[in-house]
């Protein structure tokens, strides 16, 4: 063992170890070096996931560019008020996800258990009215590659959504292009749906495990971390909304 | 040759392994599956990685038998196509990917900078699982017929035409991707949270720094390949039309998403290598890397260029001309740090001590096949060229210099430097040796041959050819023989040592890494005391002064 110069480092390790919480591995020297690893890793994380959604993203940008009729007349489809009324419960949700990891942090396991319940509410709130929209779709066969139905676009006045938006009749080679921004519209907010349900499984378990007050001894990490992930989640809803059902209104 | 080697063993009469280490401290095979010590879960990497390995190998036997005659006669055509393409499949996301990272990088990043373990063991060992997850998952697409599209998965031959297990291939690769995330993700966090004091940044070794710039590319890269799988499972299955021309779409997207990973995963996959290359090198000539900082910087530009070339792939698939101008120009961009860290290896050598072990053998190896194939890639960066020689065997051979001659060659010339660091016995001098250049010479043999086959016009991925081909064939098929003797030889050798070998002692090459200053095999939480760095990286003087100063305390 040439490294003579090491602090004597195993012999303090040992004193230190009555003051160590519980919670703190064995692999890192303090608490702080613990947290800073670990948001540090969520920060990478939330990086690849914005990656994921980047090439989704890239598919939006290409064919809007090159289907821009198309992608007008089809968004008129999608229902603001309801769009408008989940990105505000999502919005809520993150509050109250803020203010659960403010009570995580000032150690208030009630007011923790609280807020989780409330983003639960919310996130599940958010779902369900996602799913009428996606239900108003089947109805109006607007899902690709599923009895795929033209008839809104070459008949604007068939269509209430169509007719309030002052729609003209598109031509069939440019109707038939709607059916990209619908593959579009289920697979991002698909993707961003499972990230939500995904969200509210380990809400649930959240949930379970603050009311046995395992957030409020000191060790917030994963209730941070999950607060990052909620976030995030929200903010890839912040940029779909408008791409998907604003941008195309005049 | 035994006079000029370094190694000074221990005097065997005393020698012993260390009864405390990584390895004896838990038995049983639980110990094992539930362990989240990174030296552990390396070797559970290094185990299934061999056995992928040689399943891959296998499937290239089986391409080389059947190029053996210019008839399609050992297989029927369909499934010719399902063995390269599983081939493809298993090597590169089973093996190449996550070759040195998941092994040597696992076992030695935390090493290298003085911490205990990877800064996320519950997640380095989840990764494991999902390889193994996504590695079975192949195994048993290949057991229910296999999958024909080429290991590219391109629109719309995987979508709309072919009928074999495409989904759950995808879904393979799916999963080996996050688990390459995964340990990207652990390595990047590990290297900025966990170093030992005095560890700065440029003293850490080269070997950090390119899985640093290979974590990025992991990290940043594999999400859009993973979207990309998810497109064409939701085309194929519920028919939404992203890439279906049909509908609107576009073929051309996917190649482009695809290979915005698949580009960037080449560099994944010889970065890493070239940081095994650089510890060698500097070790066996007894010097400082030439150039410290250029070389460290240089793998952050590979990264960082790595990024912007993906389009060369794409140059007779209808991208625009002016595409193929840019494009055409930055891969020839991200050939200058590569030769950068060729010619500081080089400068290295110039008037070092050099001695010529295993590590080094495979080292020099790397060196001229990589320079090979980075040369040969300049010339499908030129569109002119490329033109001619896409989709040839010119493609095959100049991808299998790199990854073949270059990875490969990178990945054992580290798992003989690192071996006695991972087991504390030394593996067999003589016999790897001659190991390492039979694999040099089958090398050369098998893919030379096919730059040649290629510019006379030979196309890839169809069992038959024309009998005037026939020759080079065969040199190439013989050749894999040899090639192939040269890969089972460490098997057999290295399981031989493992028992028989010599103790190797802490630092049987006197290295300067903080990895060799402690025993071998190293403790559970690898240091007795936490190290300080208190010299510069690669300081032999350090060392030798260090081994004066025990010398003098033993003997007062």
């Amino acid at each position: 063992m040439p490294d003579s110069s090491a602090v004597e480092h195993g012999a303090s390790v040992a004193a230190e170890h009555e003051e160590h919480p519980a919670y703190l591995r064995h692999h890192f020297e303090s608490t702080e070096q613990q947290a800073d690893a670990t948001n540090f890793a969520m920060w990478l994380f939330l990086l690849t996931e914005i990656m994921f959604f980047g090439g989704l993203f890239t598919a939006y940008l290409i064919y809007r560019n090159w289907y821009y009729q198309a992608f007008v007349a089809a968004s008129h489809q999608l229902s603001i008020p309801l769009g408008g009324f989940n990105t505000l419960l999502l919005i809520v949700s993150s509050f109250t996800m803020a203010m659960g990891v403010w009570c995580a942090e000032t150690r208030r396991k009630s007011g923790l258990v609280l807020c989780l319940c409330m983003t639960l509410v919310l996130g599940l709130g958010f779902l369900g009215v996602k799913s009428v929209e996606y239900r108003e779709k089947f109805e109006k066969h607007h899902v690709p590659s599923y009895h795929y139905s033209l008839n809104s676009f070459l008949d604007p006045d068939s269509d209430e959504a169509a007719k309030a938006a002052g729609d003209k009749p598109l031509p069939l080679d440019v109707a038939r292009h709607t059916e990209v921004y619908f593959s579009l519209y289920f697979a991002m907010t698909g993707m961003h749906a499972l990230h939500m349900i995904i969200g509210v499984g380990i809400l649930v378990f959240m949930i379970f495990r603050a009311q046995a007050g395992a957030y409020t001894t000191g060790h917030v990490t994963f209730v941070e971390n999950f607060g990052l992930y909620w976030h995030f989640v929200d903010i890839i809803w912040i940029f779909l909304f408008p791409l998907l059902y604003l941008i195309s209104r005049h | 040759m035994s006079e000029s080697t370094i190694v000074k063993l221990p005097d065997q009469s005393t020698a012993r392994i260390p009864k405390m280490n990584y390895l004896s401290k838990e038995n049983g095979i639980l110990s094992w599956l539930l362990t989240g010590d990174h030296k552990r879960i390396a070797i559970l990497y290094l185990i299934s990685l061999s056995f992928f390995f040689f399943i891959g190998g296998a499937l290239a036997g089986l391409i080389r038998l059947e190029l053996l005659t210019p008839q399609a006669d050992l297989m029927a055509t369909d499934t010719y196509n399902k063995v390269f393409t599983m081939h493809g499949v298993i090597m590169i996301f089973f093996f190449l990917v996550p070759s040195v990272p998941a092994t040597l990088g696992n076992f030695l990043i935390p090493m290298m900078i003085g911490a205990k373990d990877l800064a996320l063991p519950k997640i380095n060992l989840l990764s494991w699982y999902l390889y193994m997850a996504g590695g079975l998952l192949a195994l048993y697409t290949m057991a229910t017929g296999g999958v024909d599209t080429g290991w590219t998965f391109t629109t719309p031959l995987s979508t709309h035409y072919v009928n074999t297990n495409v989904l759950t291939t995808g879904l393979a690769a799916f999963i080996a991707g996050f688990s390459s995330i995964f340990t990207g993700l652990n390595f990047i966090v590990t290297i900025h949270k966990m170093r030992a004091p005095g560890m700065t940044w440029f003293k850490l070794p080269l070997f950090v720094w390119a899985h640093y710039a290979a974590s990025v590319l992991m990290v940043l890269a594999t999400p859009v390949v993973a979207i990309a799988i998810v497109l064409v499972a939701l085309e194929r299955t519920i028919g939404i039309g992203v890439f279906d021309p049909t509908k609107g779409g576009d073929p051309i997207l996917f190649q482009h998403l695809f290979w915005f990973y698949s580009h960037p995963a080449v560099y994944i996959m010889i970065l890493p290598g070239m940081g095994v290359i650089s510890e060698v090198i500097s070790t066996f000539s007894r010097k400082r890397v030439f150039g410290y900082t250029a070389v460290a910087f240089s793998s952050v530009a590979i990264a960082i260029f790595g990024f912007f070339v993906w389009a060369h792939h794409m140059f007779i698939m209808g991208i625009s001309n002016y595409a193929v101008l840019v494009f055409s120009l930055l891969t020839m961009l991200v050939a200058v740090p590569s030769a950068i860290k060729i010619f500081n290896w080089t400068f290295t050598l110039y008037k070092g001590s050099i001695t010529f072990e295993t590590p080094m053998i495979y080292a020099f190896g790397f060196m001229g096949l990589f320079t090979i194939g980075g040369l040969t890639g300049v010339f499908l960066g030129v569109s002119g060229t490329d033109i001619h020689l896409t989709e040839t065997y010119f493609i095959v051979a100049h991808f299998h210099f790199v990854m073949v001659g270059g990875m490969l060659m990178a990945f054992l010339s580290g798992i003989h430097f690192w071996w006695p660091k991972m087991t504390g016995r030394m593996y067999p001098e003589k016999i790897s040796q001659l190991a390492a250049v039979v694999t040099f010479i089958g090398f050369n043999f098998t893919f030379f041959p096919q730059f040649i086959l290629g510019t006379l016009g030979m196309p890839r991925r169809y069992a038959s050819y024309p009998p005037e081909f026939q020759i080079l064939n065969v040199f190439s098929t013989a050749g894999a023989t040899i090639l192939g003797v040269g890969y089972l030889l460490p098997v057999l050798y290295l399981v031989w040592s493992l028992r028989y070998g010599k103790i190797a002692g802490n630092n049987p090459w006197q290295a300067t890494g903080l990895e060799w200053q402690t025993q071998s095999p190293p403790l559970t939480e690898n240091f007795v005391k936490m190290p300080i760095m208190d010299h510069d990286v690669y300081d032999y003087e350090w060392l030798e002064a260090q081994q004066e100063k025990e010398k003098e305390v033993a003997s007062a």
